[in-house]
């Protein structure tokens, strides 16, 4: 155990559930350095940073501020030990200005009433740092790359010696990602730390000194950035053997075209000029983070709004309505299960038939018996547990919770199915379960289109696979003759087009 | 287990435990409380609120709040005397519930289309309501001393009154509503999770359109009950019904996040409270306790039941 290090765990392990996120990471940040988090979707990175600024509570592990172990690690100890986080999505006070939100809670004050004085102690910070913005301003009026140097200022002010940065460069332009790059040099440069979550190679290899590569919840190793390359850390990210997870055979007699998308464009950064899915046909979508795969799929079935041509066996949707999609037999599985899938506070027999309302009713009555024998014969398909069909799904497991969402989206025979994210925070045997399911469908003739980040299981499903990148189809790859590491190398590869075409 | 299980069927029924134990404490305190004509005086007194309370039911389970029942109320009153007194009495009772239908129905849009809370919509119609009631009215009394009107409100049908049928009626309806139909079922899933109900292909829209539009009708439902009881149109009618149907709901058990609930809830919570100032009456008890015991027994049914909400 290093005696130098700023903050160091040992043993980290976080559980969502029956999940397991994280663990056993140790890691020890050392004062003054610049500290790539960097894994694969999923691998654990950005729990870890969460951790380490005490926003999730570790299930298990011990954390030590210059080695003092702490027993309690939460946002307020987190801050008090000298470590900020930075949130993906900002935590400021949109209708405060600059300088309110940068000493929130650390106002002058003479018995309670506020002294004003923040505008003046902001200008000192921003001389000190060299950061700068309008005092001012409101908070709201700022872009994203403004808001953050917000948020750096606030870990100032509060003597923060680390900075967790969850993904900061998900929404900055090359030259904002440029400018914050500088900034974390310089908080180096006083003695600072800076822990860097990120999914950007690039950006990790041109700023860090040392980087910390997690796969599946553990972490691989932490080496020196300086004998690290793209290539190395693809290969370090993928893990030398996989775990052979059994898929269905694939069927590969297709009928149709069921699904054929025209020029799809939709004001969130879709553009697919054509998609076609036949019947019996499983087409992946394989991405990176923020690549615009849901967002795909969501103009597909007409949950975003979005112009262009979707066609179902033939016919044109003109409405472009959920509703309209639910009834031409296109449906979406989607990925958020408590968000946007299941209804909590109904039982099971009632996620199930809620789409199917017309089918299961007459005259607006609904007929209880032919829902309870279509949510049985659901249960007992996907082999759902417990097996009760007025269970209470909020106290399902993961697994059982998904197999209920997709067992809803089955009962109508649907003629085109769409699954994000299909198998997230599931465990294994509910995991096959869901491919024994969908390899099944597609051998009844469903058009299947599977959006997964886990690439290998987009390779294992599907017959045909697109990669996406920035809401666009840019290349189609036969996913029998190539492997998971050049997928992710060829997304790594698209991105990094990207960055040079801006 | 089991003792979750019996702390689960408290909070489950904690409206109906305290029912059963003031109705055996005001029967040991008073001879006159358990006798026919006090219990249908309580029923018949309260048929208006529990109308009212039935329809924003749904409503709150469809995630809204209803704020202008108050005053469509108040409209149904000055609309149906007027129309008793210058039209037709019988076209004044049954004009009336349409009229809080529209009214309902216009919150209904103003919530969707605007993309407002209905909180916030509410207490804005209602100002508008009421204010048509007012101008409507002209300020005064409109009295409607007419038998043809009057027999709603006051008239029995096999030795009960007739609000008390209607209130039944319209309970079982609202009930069959919600247990059986496609559409009740829609309200579940709009209040208990409306992302998911979109991406079900439910047009969540109108399904609140329709729960707004229904308290609007029970309203104006109400509103006649009262009106030709007391044969006075007027608009002050009304006035915080609407707090008193909300506090009946949620003290039935109903959950104010929305997605859960039933109709017999909300009566019972109505009842509850009647029982209530029933036994301040029989009872000749200070009426000054009443509204402090009445606050106490809200907050204390709302927080046994809160224990139990996971949210």
């Amino acid at each position: 155990m290093s005696t130098d290090a700023l903050l160091s765990v040992r043993g980290i392990g976080v559980r969502f559930g029956d999940v397991e996120v994280l663990s056993g990471v140790d890691l020890d940040i050392r004062p003054g350095e610049i500290h790539g988090l960097i894994g694969e979707n999923g691998a654990g990175k950005s729990t870890l940073g969460k951790v380490l600024g005490g926003y999730y509570r570790a299930t298990s592990g011990k954390i030590t501020v210059s080695g003092q172990l702490q027993s309690s690690w939460d946002t307020p100890a987190a801050l008090a030990n000298g470590v900020a986080i930075m949130h993906q999505e900002l935590q400021l006070v949109p209708a405060l200005t600059v300088a309110q939100n940068v000493f929130l809670g650390l106002e002058e004050n003479f018995n309670g009433i506020l002294r004003g004085t923040e505008a003046a102690r902001l200008e000192t910070l921003m001389q000190q740092s060299g950061l700068r913005l309008d005092p001012n301003a409101r908070t709201s009026s700022l872009t994203i790359a403004e808001q953050q140097k917000i948020e750096i200022l606030r870990a100032l002010a509060r003597q923060s010696r680390v900075i967790v940065m969850d993904e900061p460069t998900a929404s900055l332009s090359k030259s904002e990602i440029d400018q914050l790059h500088r900034i974390m040099r310089n908080l180096r440069d006083e003695g600072r730390s800076v822990i860097y979550v990120t999914h950007f190679l690039n950006d990790i290899l041109e700023v860090t000194d040392r980087i910390t590569v997690l796969r599946n919840g553990e972490k691989v190793h932490t080496r020196d950035t300086a004998g690290e390359t793209r290539e190395t850390l693809v290969s370090a990210m993928l893990g030398g053997e996989k775990m052979d997870t059994l898929y269905p055979p694939k069927n590969r007699d297709h009928g149709e075209v069921v699904l054929s998308v025209r020029d799809l464009i939709s004001p969130n950064g879709t553009q697919v000029d054509r998609l076609e899915i036949r019947a019996g046909e499983i087409v992946g979508l394989a991405g990176l983070v923020g690549a615009g795969r849901s967002e795909i799929a969501r103009a597909i079935i007409g949950a975003d709004p979005s112009t262009g041509t979707v066609e179902v066996a033939g016919r044109v949707l003109t409405r472009r309505s959920i509703a309209d999609a639910t009834e031409a037999g296109i449906v979406m599985v989607p990925e958020d299960r408590r968000g946007q899938g299941l209804v909590m506070s109904l039982p099971v027999r009632a996620n199930i038939s809620l789409p199917h309302l017309r089918a299961l009713s007459s005259g607006g009555v609904m007929a209880k018996a032919r829902e309870r024998a279509l949510a049985l014969g659901l249960i007992k398909q996907l082999d759902v547990r417990p097996a009760i069909i007025d269970g209470d799904v909020s106290n399902y497991s993961g697994g059982n919770q998904q197999k209920v969402l997709i067992g809803k989206w089955l009962a109508g025979d649907p003629r085109v199915l769409i699954l994000d994210e299909p198998s997230r925070g599931v465990d294994v045997g509910a995991r096959e379960t869901i491919h024994r399911e969908i390899g099944r469908l597609a051998g009844q003739g469903v058009a299947i289109l599977v959006i997964s980040s886990e690439i290998e299981e987009v390779l294992g499903l599907a017959t045909r696979v697109f990669l996406v990148d920035r809401g666009r189809l840019v290349d189609e790859i036969d996913p029998d003759r190539v492997s998971e590491a050049q997928v992710l190398a060829a997304l790594f590869n698209h991105q990094g087009m990207g960055d040079a075409a801006e | 287990m089991t003792r979750a299980k019996t702390l689960h069927f408290l909070q489950n029924y904690a409206v109906l435990i305290l029912i059963a134990l003031l109705v055996a404490a005001l029967t040991l305190l008073s001879d006159s409380f358990l006798t026919g004509r006090n219990l249908l005086n309580i029923l018949n007194q309260n048929a208006p609120l529990a109308i009212m309370a039935s329809a924003m039911t749904l409503v709150i389970i469809v995630g809204g709040f209803d704020l202008s029942v108050g005053a469509i109320f108040a409209m149904g009153s000055v609309t149906s005397a007027w129309l008793a007194v210058n039209v037709n009495p019988f076209l004044g009772l049954a004009l009336a519930p349409f009229v809080g239908l529209a009214l309902g129905y216009a919150n209904g849009i103003a919530i969707t289309a605007l993309r407002v809370h209905s909180f916030l919509a509410t207490i804005a119609t209602a100002l508008i309501f009421k204010g048509i009631a007012v101008a409507l009215s002209d300020g005064r009394l409109i009295s409607a001393r007419i038998d043809d009107f009057t027999w709603l409100g006051r008239g029995k049908f096999l030795g009960v009154f007739n609000s008390v049928w209607v209130m039944v009626l319209f309970a079982l309806v609202l009930t069959f509503l919600l247990t059986r139909t496609t559409f009740g079922r829609k309200l579940f899933a709009v209040g208990g999770n409306e992302e998911a109900a979109i991406l079900s292909g439910i047009r969540t829209n109108r399904v609140k359109i329709a729960a707004f539009a229904i308290a609007g009708f029970a309203a104006g439902l109400a509103s006649i009950i009262t009106t030709s009881r007391v044969a006075l149109g007027q608009a002050t009618a009304g006035d915080g019904m609407e707090l008193q149907a909300i506090a009946a709901v949620i003290l039935g058990g109903t959950s104010i996040y929305g997605g859960q609930g039933a109709v017999w809830r909300s009566l019972a919570g109505v009842f509850l409270l009647a029982l209530v100032n029933n036994g301040f009456n029989i009872l000749g008890i200070d009426p000054f306790f009443r509204d402090l015991t009445m606050g106490l027994i809200i907050l204390a049914a709302v927080g046994i039941s809160a224990l139990g909400q996971r949210r």
